[in-house]
């Protein structure tokens, strides 16, 4: 068990994270299975708010709080709002594509393989400091996130703030008709 | 902080027990308000005429009797609306509802959770019910519930950044994101060396309380930006096939929602529960406080629904523009000035 769930963390905070777990990879897998791209679209939202709810067992309360905004606020309601202005029938759905499923599966599988490697390559038993102390004691963690994001990487902020601008406008010269 | 009114000590699942309920009476209880008080009241005020005047003393039950009749209805589904998603709407809507009242204080001691990130928490549950009218507008397979909520959808989007930029000016101020901050930091201020009343932001931050009150408006799909519901269009847009307790549920959430919009708008900028003269830190203030709350709730209120029976729909393409050409840049040199001036200051 100490293999999955680290020991220090309270029993309640691993009983959870379990739950959530277990939730995220229902409603991910219902993503790729339901035949109707507008159900698809509202199981995303179930995993991104599973992965919010993940970011605040980890006391990481801006960050989930970012997820929602962005994620749930506003990427799933531009495609929810794109699915219903062009192709969103009720009942099944026969234009999805299925052919391409065991290139994807091919490709989640390298890529999971990948990120696990990654992981337990860069941390492997090593424990994080950051383990059962409460927020309290972690400080602030907001002004810790614009303290390193305006101070350390404040050019690498800069320079994702001109690629999306770049995006921006790329998506306004395709949109124009004239 | 908290959890010591009255001197008794509460274990966390019983201190959540009476919070989840004080949570579930007053979301309710302030929609009733604001519909019976500006709704009926107002309105017919307003527009020179008497209104509802049978139920109770003045007709003020006549909510509580509109409430009963909708549980009494029938509980129509459409043959050929998605079921789930359609039954699953009006709980989403009303869901993000509950939720921004996590963080509205009405005292020192009176809120249900003081989150360090709070007004930021409240900016991303509420565009969560931009997902419940989407899943409302398609579900019900009805060409002019899909019409009523992509308008919502695409209006809703417009005018959440306009709201989100006009509160940042506050937070720079204020210097932080809990909402119990930022009143502690209006009762600290100081106008001119005058610290007498404090300073509500309303007197620095006016074009955001503008801004934020435009966007509010827009977020909450009323005229002059009722578009997405407008009922000589799209008949009643998203919750047009909607009946009986699921339509108090888009009812209820609605008025809740405005009173919440309204509670931030009065704590961001007309100093919340804070009343000049009561020390901040004292016992009286968590009595007075919810009252001093009220009250700005009110006035602020007041304005919205003023704006609301006055004007005349925006078209949707002057809507957008309004949105996106004026709000937008106006916010970004608030922030800008507000940034620069807390530097130079």
């Amino acid at each position: 068990m100490s293999v999955f769930a680290a020991t220090e963390v309270l029993v309640a905070q691993n009983i959870a994270f379990g739950i959530i777990a277990i939730a995220i990879v229902v409603a991910a897998v219902r993503v790729v299975t339901t035949n109707n791209v507008v159900h698809a679209a509202l199981w995303l939202v179930v995993v991104l708010g599973g992965i919010a709810a993940q970011y605040i067992l980890l006391a990481a309360e801006f960050t989930a709080i970012v997820q929602v905004l962005v994620y749930i606020g506003a990427i799933v309601v531009l495609f929810l709002f794109g699915i219903m202005l062009t192709r969103a029938r009720l009942g099944g759905e026969n234009m999805v594509n299925k052919k391409m499923r065991p290139a994807a599966m091919v490709i989640a599988v390298a890529m999971f393989g990948l990120m696990a490697y990654s992981l337990w390559d860069f941390f492997g038993d090593t424990e994080l400091e950051v383990m059962g102390r409460s927020t309290a004691e972690l400080g602030q963690t907001t002004a810790q996130v614009s303290d390193s994001l305006f101070l350390t990487y404040l050019v690498p902020f800069e320079v994702v703030s001109v690629l999306l601008l770049a995006a921006l406008t790329g998506a306004i010269v395709l949109a124009r008709r004239d | 902080m908290n959890e010591l009114v009255l001197a008794i000590e509460l274990a966390f699942w019983q201190q959540t027990l009476i919070k989840v309920l004080v949570a579930a009476v007053l979301v309710p209880t302030t929609a009733l308000i604001f519909g019976i008080v500006f709704l009926f009241k107002v309105m017919s005020w307003m527009q020179s005429r008497m209104g509802p005047q049978e139920a109770g003393p003045r007709g003020l039950l006549q909510l509580l009797a509109d409430g009963a009749k909708f549980l009494q209805k029938e509980d129509i589904i459409p043959d050929k609306a998605d079921r789930f998603v359609f039954k699953a709407a009006p709980v989403v809507v009303l869901a993000s509802t509950f939720l921004i009242y996590v963080i509205l204080p009405a005292g020192p001691d009176l809120i249900i959770s003081d989150l360090p990130t709070g007004i930021f928490f409240a900016m991303a549950v509420s565009s969560l019910s931009v997902i419940g009218v989407l899943m409302a507008g398609w579900s019900s397979s009805n060409k002019y519930a899909l019409m009523g909520g992509l308008r919502a959808g695409g209006q809703l989007i417009a005018y959440e950044l306009p709201l989100i930029l006009a509160v940042v000016g506050v937070v720079i101020q204020a210097g932080s994101l809990s909402m119990q901050d930022i009143v502690l930091a209006q009762a600290n201020g100081s106008m001119l060396g005058f610290s007498g009343v404090g300073l509500p932001f309303l007197i620095t931050q006016i074009l955001g309380f503008g801004i934020f009150m435009v966007a509010i408006q827009a977020e909450l799909t009323q005229p002059p930006f009722d578009m997405p519901v407008a009922e000589s269009e799209v008949v009643g847009g998203f919750h047009v096939e909607y009946t009986g307790f699921r339509f108090l549920f888009f009812f209820l959430a609605e008025f809740a929602t405005a009173f919440a919009f309204a509670a931030i708008a009065a704590t961001l900028f007309l100093g919340g529960w804070y009343v000049p003269g009561i020390d901040p830190d004292s016992m009286l203030a968590n009595v007075v406080g919810p009252i001093a709350l009220f009250v700005k709730i009110m006035v602020v209120a007041f304005l919205i629904f003023w704006f609301r029976f006055t004007y005349p729909r925006f078209r949707e393409d002057q809507l957008q523009r309004f949105a996106w050409k004026y709000l937008i840049p106006l916010a970004l040199v608030n922030i800008t000035i507000t940034g620069a001036l807390v530097v130079a200051l």
